[in-house]
């Protein structure tokens, strides 16, 4: 089962290599990985997507618990956060095609954010099952390239980390 | 005043309370030196190799309990202590290691001795920290230290480029330290420790299943309190032994793949497993799927990660065991009565167990023609002083010391359970008697793992070290060729030591004293020769070259299905 977990660390040196290995090291997976600063100034914050069943969750929580620079682990299963990603889309676009691809980013209220005459760039966000299905719309169109940012989740309302 | 960066290391660990350290000089490294020299405070051992100084570290901490210290140059000199860091990890030893650094302009430049060694390190460190500004030095070694020492110990290694070495900042030393992300767990939940103790009246055939963080949390007294005040039965792991006395009625010694047969039987039939200190480690349990089929298990540790790593577990607690163990005392003082009626339904327990000793004592032939392994192991406990601290080396023989020693105090054992490090025996008991030069120290070794680290001799020598070290010499790689013959039909595949080596002649040449027993009516005498030396001293014995190390629990098999007599 596919888990999102916040993890607040130390804005210290090395601290992103070390969760990295912490899940190369013990045989994780990571399906996606976000990371940046928070609007506490010592603090980073990530974002994981992982795979298991509960023992290795309550694996992965506990170990990341145990890394000296981690002050936080969220766990974001239970559906009480709101997740959100981000993808750059570039799609062939040519005669015909081209509008059926402005439908398609009609419909899930994205954005044309660069165009010529043979493609169409898109931004697209929403949670990470809209950006799967816009992507399986736009790939028989011919999908030329394609950048996600990972999901970023935060809790909703008083859960999480500062409610 | 000002100081430069070097001198304020050594200023840090002066109020760590550090007086010795072990460590070895090199380019990135020269300014620490350079200030040593005039250092009186702190000891410095030179060992002839890093990584044995890594290993002389972790000895010295084991045997004190308080964080051992090395040091070693940048590239080489750092790469050299990874052995030594990985081993002390594994049985989470408190040590920090500092290891000098290319001036700070040039990391990341492939310079002249340079290695990333933290990121080399970071899968088999507590943690690290690499120094940048030279008025971080003192808070970064306060938090080495600290977390090194706290919680679940281990190693910190602390990475100091030479620029930060010669830059002057004024010494301040900080009082307290705070890191928000760290706080580990120590006190045991009161309810949780409550549940236990009534699951412990509940069972009927409980047991005490105790690991190393017993001997590392200092718990070794409260253990055997416990034990005896509820009447339940102890076994300990490799890194346990010493945390129960062994010659105590109630201990049925080591458990796991070379355990007695009377605590693996114990582990399978028990109803209730309190493990203390302990991880489930697969040469403890065995084939996963048929270990302890009947017992509810509570677990005791002061690391969560233990806890359901490998095995379910029925009640956790988390807390330094200590902690834990004193709770648990204090319930069973409240409760007398039920700890009686307790201590009568388990009777039938005592004597089941009791029949399993008998029927499969851990034993061994003796001969009076070869000398066996087993029998050297008995002398040495015999004619050695009580409070002897023996360090052993990886293979056979530290089974059959494992077995036939009998341990009694906690921290009188070092040896590399999690690791299996060869070559870890010479240079840990260096590391412990460097800590207390009045008590006997022994390491027994190996003929293989003895050459790992056998420049270490100088050391001793050097700086008077008396340690007395026994290599039981089968002229093989015996734990290996013991598997050869097992499951390998006997093809004895490069794990003959072919070329005999004069030990006696080897230590002449290092300045020390040598003795070699052939025969059994020679042990006694080769032993109370070595002991009876004031110098470091090495005692050959040449054993049985093809004893094995039985019962066995064959790799992957169930606990209950050990190998008795092969
Ligand atoms: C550094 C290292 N290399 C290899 C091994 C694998 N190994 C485990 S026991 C052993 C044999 C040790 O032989 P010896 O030191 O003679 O001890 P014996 O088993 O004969 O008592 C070997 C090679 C190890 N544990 N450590
Ligand atoms: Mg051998």
């Amino acid at each position: 089962m596919q888990h999102t977990i916040s993890v607040l660390v130390e804005n210290e040196f090395g601290v992103l290599s070390r969760v990295a290995n912490l899940f190369s090291g013990r045989g994780f997976n990571i399906d996606s990985l976000s990371v940046a600063p928070t609007n506490d100034e010592g603090l980073s914050r990530m974002t994981i997507v992982t795979r298991g069943d509960e023992k290795i969750l309550e694996q992965i929580n506990k170990q990341l618990n145990k890394l000296i620079d981690v002050l936080k682990v969220l766990d974001f299963t239970d559906g009480s956060a709101i997740e959100r990603e981000m993808a750059l889309i570039k799609v062939t676009a040519e005669d015909e095609s081209r509008a059926e691809v402005l439908r398609i980013v009609d419909i899930f209220r994205a954005k044309i954010i660069d165009v010529t005459p043979k493609s169409y760039t898109i931004e697209a966000t929403g949670n990470p099952v809209k950006i799967d299905a816009i992507l399986e719309l736009l790939r028989p169109l011919g999908l030329k390239e394609l950048v996600r940012t990972g999901s970023v989740a935060i809790g909703r309302g008083s859960k999480g980390w500062k409610g | 005043m000002k100081m430069n960066g070097a001198r304020i290391m050594l200023e840090c660990l002066k109020k760590e309370g550090v007086t010795t350290i072990f460590g070895y000089p090199g380019g990135t490294v020269i300014n620490i030196y350079d200030e040593l020299f005039s250092f009186k405070e702190i000891r410095h051992i030179l060992p002839r190799h890093e990584q044995a100084g890594t290993h002389a570290a972790d000895g010295y901490a084991r045997a004190t309990g308080k964080v051992g210290v090395a040091l070693a140059t940048s590239g080489p000199g750092a790469t050299n202590t990874v052995t030594g860091i990985a081993t002390a990890y594994m049985d989470s030893i408190p040590m920090v290691i500092i290891t000098g650094q290319v001036p700070t302009p040039l990391i990341g430049n492939d310079a002249f001795q340079e290695v990333d060694i933290i990121g080399i390190t970071r899968p088999c460190t507590k943690h690290s920290f690499l120094i940048r500004d030279v008025k971080d030095i003192a808070m970064i070694m306060k938090k080495a230290f600290f977390i090194a020492r706290s919680g679940r110990p281990g190693p910190v290694l602390v990475d100091f480029p030479k620029d930060i070495q010669v830059a002057q900042t004024e010494f301040a030393y900080p009082e307290t330290v705070e890191i928000r992300s760290y706080k580990p767990n120590l006190e045991g939940h009161p309810r949780q420790v409550e549940k236990a103790f009534k699951m412990i009246l509940e069972s009927h055939k409980p047991v005490l299943y105790v690991g190393g963080g017993v001997v590392l949390g200092d718990a070794a007294d409260q253990l055997t309190i416990l034990a005896r005040r509820l009447n339940v039965p102890v076994t300990t792991t490799l890194m346990g032994l010493g945390s129960f006395p062994g010659d105590d009625s109630l201990s049925l010694g080591m458990l796991g793949m070379h355990g007695a047969y009377c605590a693996n039987m114990a582990m399978t039939h028990s109803d209730l497993i309190i493990a203390v200190g302990s991880r489930f480690d697969d040469r403890v349990t065995g084939k996963l799927a048929t270990f302890a089929p009947h017992a509810r298990i509570i677990h005791i540790d002061v690391d969560p990660t233990s806890i359901k790593k490998n095995v379910r577990v029925d009640l956790p607690i988390v807390g330094d065991v200590k902690d834990v163990l004193v709770k648990l005392i204090k319930q069973a003082d409240k409760s007398k009565d039920k700890v009686s009626e307790h201590v009568a339904a388990t009777q039938a327990w005592h004597e089941e167990i009791a029949d399993w000793k008998d029927k499969h004592p851990i034993s061994y032939k003796n001969s009076s023609t070869i000398i066996k392994p087993q029998f050297v192991i008995q002398k040495l406990r015999e004619l050695s002083d009580d409070d002897a601290i023996i360090s052993t080396d990886v293979g056979q023989h530290q089974m059959w010391t494992a077995q036939f020693f009998q341990f009694n105090r906690p921290r009188t054992l070092l040896t590399s359970g999690g690791l299996g490090t060869m070559g870890y025996g010479l240079p840990s008991a260096m590391g412990a008697q460097a800590a207390f030069p009045g008590r006997q120290v022994i390491t027994i070794c190996g003929d293989g793992g003895i050459q790992m680290n056998i420049q270490e001799m100088a050391t001793l020598v050097q700086n008077k070290l008396p340690v007395k070290i026994v290599i039981l010499n089968n002229n093989f790689l015996g734990m290996v060729r013991q598997w050869q013959e097992l499951f390998f039909d006997k093809r004895y595949s490069q794990t003959c030591l072919e070329l005999p080596i004069d030990y006696v002649k080897l230590a002449d040449a290092y300045g020390a004293k040598g003795f070699l027993a052939t025969k059994p009516d020679e042990v006694e005498k080769v032993i109370r020769q070595g002991f009876a030396e004031p110098g470091p001293v090495i005692m050959e014995f040449k054993v049985a070259r093809e004893e094995k190390v039985l019962p066995m629990v064959p790799a992957g098999a169930s606990l209950n299905e050990m190998v008795l007599n092969a």
